[in-house]
């Protein structure tokens, strides 16, 4: 029998402490003297506090200080032009509701939390608009440019074309909601000291953002975040509730926690954007595109301008002599949004991977066969070769392992009774990139191999996939490495984001290891052993009790002269309810052509997660708002629905798994983003394969089956 | 969350002597509602009595009338032998509701005194007749695609949220009552009320009363019966639209039927109509069909809720054919 406590080589370095609770996350932290902050937020849209009437709750027991604009502690930075666009607790105006405008702090959670609803709060409240969709039709609302508008060869093309689509497709906000709310400890230990425990996807980030707040040196900051419980990009920046709490400690001298509440994760810390896309399409008869134009709006704040890669996809996945493309933001009174896992790029191509779909059935074409006909031979839009793309490859090997042939072309035609049966294809894409990082290594006598780098894993398994890295290449069995993570005073790392994570850090650790093994035959060679020698064998001969290096490293010049991307092909096949209008997805291959394969089984994790919140955005989660007040009104997970195990059938992962040979010496891309990219039109396009009804505006609820 | 103080009690003479003396006490026993409640700020009791370790936990079918007490949790009443075997709706209804772990904490006396999940009940910022009388209804001409289509007055449009009342309404259930004076029992239809103009009343419970628990009569719905529930996901979200539907069908024709529905009214909704109509009538698709239709007289919708006059007919059709077609 298998020793459960034996590590496989493919198993999740920290998955023993995470699943006995070992593992702890910043809300764990048990500071001596820790206080407990809760915030007041504001229940008006728009406008201006006009008087806080904390005098009841100051007198609550346990109530240590309340913080608000009205008693601004000293935040360096707000003084200075430029900086924060929300400045928090430094003025009386309201830009969403929600927003956070006075802290409690007591001296347990429960009585900061009772005292925070003693806090009254007086307002003036001003005219304001959260409409997204109304807002986008209406030419007098304020609309900004998100990115420079894009053309090659003629403008609006399709509108000639022998066979033309047009359509428009919406999605709604999404929140990221990660299982693990927001929120810091924050420890102002010495007048230029600070100690936090973060929930971040970037511990160097966020040591910047405090220095830069609170004009210490950034070396004075320690950030701590080694686990985290998932961020989907909501922890990309340091949020201003975090600076609050600093704010909080400082003026206490007291260690304070936050952790927010699944309501007001709602409003505070971002969310994906709602979109509204037109696209429209022109081919020949044959089924070659002769034309694309993608115009896309994206929802945005009034205080700050958020914008993504929403039509980046389109200009260069099909080939087409004829694109253009235009990205506009609408400013709202609501809180900024915030990349979303597959960011702009899953919103983009929920509408292109939907119209293209709709091309092929107005062509009688099998969509998986009219994309292959449009496959580029290279990137047009940058004029540059591809890296390395297999994506014909993937669509013949999802479609064999789907079933693509038991599809009919003719929707509604396939399954009996009350469910009728669909089959979707799409495809997902993504910039395959490559930062800079170092690595801190230190081999032992015993054996043993110390990793250490300031980089955040957020969950795909990143300590797994740096010592899978070094295991292969030091011929060290993992057990003996140890990769340590999530600590800002560790070797520099970027920000775990725009799946980039692996390529970066692993390139650095892959040549930290290379450096290390020259040491140790130069070292070798100087007491006259084989250069093979082992080097637990070198170091005592040398009498050294360790070697350490730390190294830095960056993308190769040479990576200029290619488009590097990671590409997802997603198939899935759906059971819709004739009758109820229910929607099953009953079958799920995703394919991805993301180069070498580093750690099998996180990454079979990443596309199945990515499936899952494909499948979410699809057919559940919206968050919906009252624009009477400005309000989100299903602000919990009752009511927002994210998909439950019995939304999610098996998923089968196919991985191409061949080495890029530009990106970096692992051959390895990464795949966080393209695990979601397309899923929803996948779905979508199986629900019309099934039913004939193409729903464009997402989630696709039963309603909508039935409305269309 | 206010303070509050809290007792707990193992006789019933003793929380029905508390909850009487006591102006703003309320019962506990699962929790599961009424904790969510106080945390919004929804409901502010001074005290809590909790009632869980009363004797009101057992299932048993005494002269042909199975009698549920009314702190049997969810889950013990759903996987009970006897009433997966006799009334395997309620268990099918039950199971459509929540999740597993709530399932375990709720009781059958609690889920019928669970609030509506009208979003506007929940925040305290907006107007709800419900919460505070006058307040207004942010319902109507606001976010309503889960709210009512039967019943509804110009005060509230909200929706029972309960799965197992549905089962309950279907199968003639009666509700057992304690209170100062004496015991009473109701019919279980006439427990919940709706809405007119006192939504803050969800049913006919009296102040310090308490649910002893629940009565069905034995019945032949054990073979065609079926509980469908459309929801936006596949566990732990609330029915658009569900029907309990239970059929005793003898050579093709119809001899007894029993049709309710949730997510369509204040209280579970009865299809009086179309039991009456296809009472003796052959178990066919037609007869379905016409019964369905039948029942759509009275449906108002208020914009966002339009489809349920969609669905709902196609609801009762389905139901009704898979209690049919029930091997």
């Amino acid at each position: 029998m298998k020793d459960l406590f034996l590590i496989d080589e493919n198993d999740r370095v920290d998955g023993v402490d995470k699943v006995t609770g070992k593992a702890k996350y910043f809300a764990e932290y048990q500071l001596p003297g820790l206080t407990y902050g809760v915030l007041v937020t504001s229940t008006i849209t728009k406008g201006k506090i006009t008087a806080i009437d904390s005098k009841a709750a100051s007198n609550a027991p346990g109530v240590l200080a309340i913080l608000s604009h009205l008693n601004k502690p000293s935040v360096p930075a707000y003084e200075q032009e430029g900086g924060a666009k929300l400045k928090i607790f430094y003025t009386d105006e309201i830009h969403f509701n929600g927003q956070p405008i006075a802290l409690v702090v007591a001296d347990t959670f429960e009585r900061a939390t009772y005292a925070a609803t003693l806090v009254k709060v007086s307002y003036n409240e001003a005219i304001f608009n959260t409409n997204f969709e109304a807002s986008v039709m209406d030419s007098q609302a304020k609309k900004l440019q998100g990115q420079p508008p894009y053309k090659r060869g003629i403008e609006n093309a399709y509108k000639t074309a022998d066979v033309q689509v047009e359509q428009v497709y919406t999605i709604p906000i999404e929140t990221h909601n990660p299982m693990e709310l927001h929120g810091i400890i924050a420890d102002w230990k010495a007048d230029d000291k600070l100690t936090v425990y973060a929930k971040t996807q970037g511990v160097k980030s966020t040591q910047n953002t405090l220095a830069n707040t609170f004009k210490i040196p950034a070396e004075n900051i320690q950030v701590n975040s080694e686990f985290v419980g998932g961020g989907f990009g909501m922890a990309l920046r340091t949020w201003p509730l975090e600076i609050a709490t600093v704010m909080a400690s400082k003026q206490l001298k007291k260690p304070v926690k936050l952790v927010i509440t699944r309501n007001q994760m709602f409003t505070m810390v971002g969310n994906r954007p709602a979109a509204y896309q037109k696209i429209g399409l022109g081919a020949t008869k044959e089924g070659k595109i002769t034309g694309i134009s993608h115009t896309a709006f994206g929802q945005t704040s009034t205080y700050e301008t958020f914008t993504e890669g929403v039509v980046g996809m389109t200009k260069f996945m099909y080939d087409s002599p004829n694109v253009n493309t235009n990205y506009y933001v609408v400013p709202l009174d609501m809180g900024v949004p915030i990349w979303m896992r597959g960011p702009g790029e899953a919103t983009g191509a929920f509408a292109l991977e939907s119209a293209i779909d709709e091309m092929a059935y107005a062509l009688n074409m099998d969509p998986l066969e009219f994309r292959v006909k449009n496959d580029p031979e290279k990137d047009l839009a940058q004029n540059k070769p591809f890296s390395s793309k297999n994506v014909k490859e993937a669509y013949a090997l999802g479609a064999e392992k789907i079933g693509w042939t038991n599809r009919k072309q003719q929707p509604g035609s396939n399954g009996d009774g009350s469910w009728k049966i669909g089959y979707g294809v799409s495809v997902g894409v993504f910039n395959a990139g490559r930062g800079k990082a170092s690595v801190k290594g230190v081999l032992n006598t015993d054996g043993r191999l110390l990793l250490q780098s300031a980089v955040s894993d957020i969950g795909p398994g990143t300590g797994t996939a740096m010592t899978l890295i070094a295991s292969r290449l030091m011929g060290i069995r993992v057990e003996k490495i140890t990769f340590e993570l999530g600590d800002s005073s560790l070797p520099p790392a970027p920000s775990q984001g725009g799946s980039s994570t692996l390529s970066t850090v692993g390139s650095a650790v892959n040549d930290l290891c290379v450096a290390l093994k020259k040491q140790i035959t130069e070292l070798a060679a100087k007491v006259n052993m084989e250069a093979n020698a082992h080097f637990t064998e070198v170091l005592q001969k040398n009498n050294l009790p360790s070697i350490e290096i730390t190294q830095q490293s960056q993308a190769n010049p040479e990576a200029k002269n290619y488009a590097i991307y990671s590409f997802s092909i997603h198939f899935v096949q759906v059971k819709v309810h004739q009758l109820t209008g229910v929607v099953k997805v009953s079958k799920v291959v995703s394919v991805a052509d993301s180069g070498k394969i580093i750690s099998p089984k996180t990454a079979r994790s990443q596309m199945v997660g990515g499936a899952v919140g494909g499948i979410g955005m699809a057919l559940t989660e919206e968050a919906i708002l009252d624009h009477r007040y400005g309000k989100y009104i299903n602000n919990n997970f009752g009511d927002y629905h994210v998909p439950v195990h019995a939304d999610v059938p098996e998923i089968e992962t196919i991985f191409i798994d061949k080495p890029d040979p530009i990106i970096n010496p692992m051959g390895a891309k990464g795949m966080g983003e393209i695990a979601l990219i397309g899923f929803s039109a996948a779905v979508a396009n199986a629900v019309f394969n099934a039913t004939g009804k193409r729903v464009r505006s997402l989630p696709i609820t039963p309603d909508k089956i039935l409305e269309a | 969350m206010i303070n509050f103080r809290y007792i707990r009690t193992t006789a019933l003479k003793t929380a029905l002597g508390l909850i009487n003396k006591e102006k703003q006490s309320t019962f506990i026993a699962g929790g599961t509602n009424l904790v969510d409640l106080m945390k919004k700020g929804v409901t502010t009791p001074e005290k809590l009595i909790d009632i869980s370790n009363l004797p009101l936990k057992e299932i048993q079918l005494n002269n042909n009338v199975l009698q549920i007490g009314a702190l049997t949790s969810n889950s013990a009443v759903a996987e009970n032998a006897v009433v997966k075997a006799k009334f395997p709706l309620l268990t099918m209804a039950i199971n459509a509701g929540a999740s597993a772990q709530l399932r375990n904490m709720a009781t059958v006396g609690g889920n019928m005194m669970q609030r509506t999940r009208c979003p506007y009940f929940y925040d305290i910022t907006m107007p709800c007749n419900k919460r505070q009388p006058n307040s207004g209804c942010a319902a109507i001409g606001g976010f309503n695609r889960m709210h009512a289509i039967f019943g509804t007055s110009e005060t509230c449009i909200a929706v029972h949220p309960s799965d197992m009342c549905v089962g309950l309404a279907a199968l003639d259930a009666k509700v057992r009552i304690a209170g100062a004076k004496g015991e009473r029992t109701i019919n279980f239809t006439d427990f919940h009320r709706l809405p007119g103009d006192t939504p803050e009343k969800d049913n006919h419970l009296q102040k310090g009363e308490l649910i002893l628990g629940i009565e069905i009569p034995s019945n032949n719905f054990n073979k065609n019966f079926h509980y469908l529930k459309i929801r936006d996901r596949s566990s732990y979200a609330f029915a658009l639209v569900s029907v309990a539907a239970a059929l005793d069908i003898k050579g093709g024709i119809i001899t007894e039927v029993r049709l309710a529905m949730g997510g369509v009214a204040h209280k579970p909704w009865r299809l009086i109509q179309a039991e009456s109509f296809l009472k003796g009538k052959a178990a066919t698709k037609a007869n379905f069909e016409q019964a369905a239709k039948m029942e759509m007289n009275t449906a108002k919708s208020f914009g966002e809720n339009d489809f349920k006059l969609k669905m709902v007919p196609n609801a009762i059709i389905e139901a009704l054919t898979l209690a049919k077609d029930k091997a």
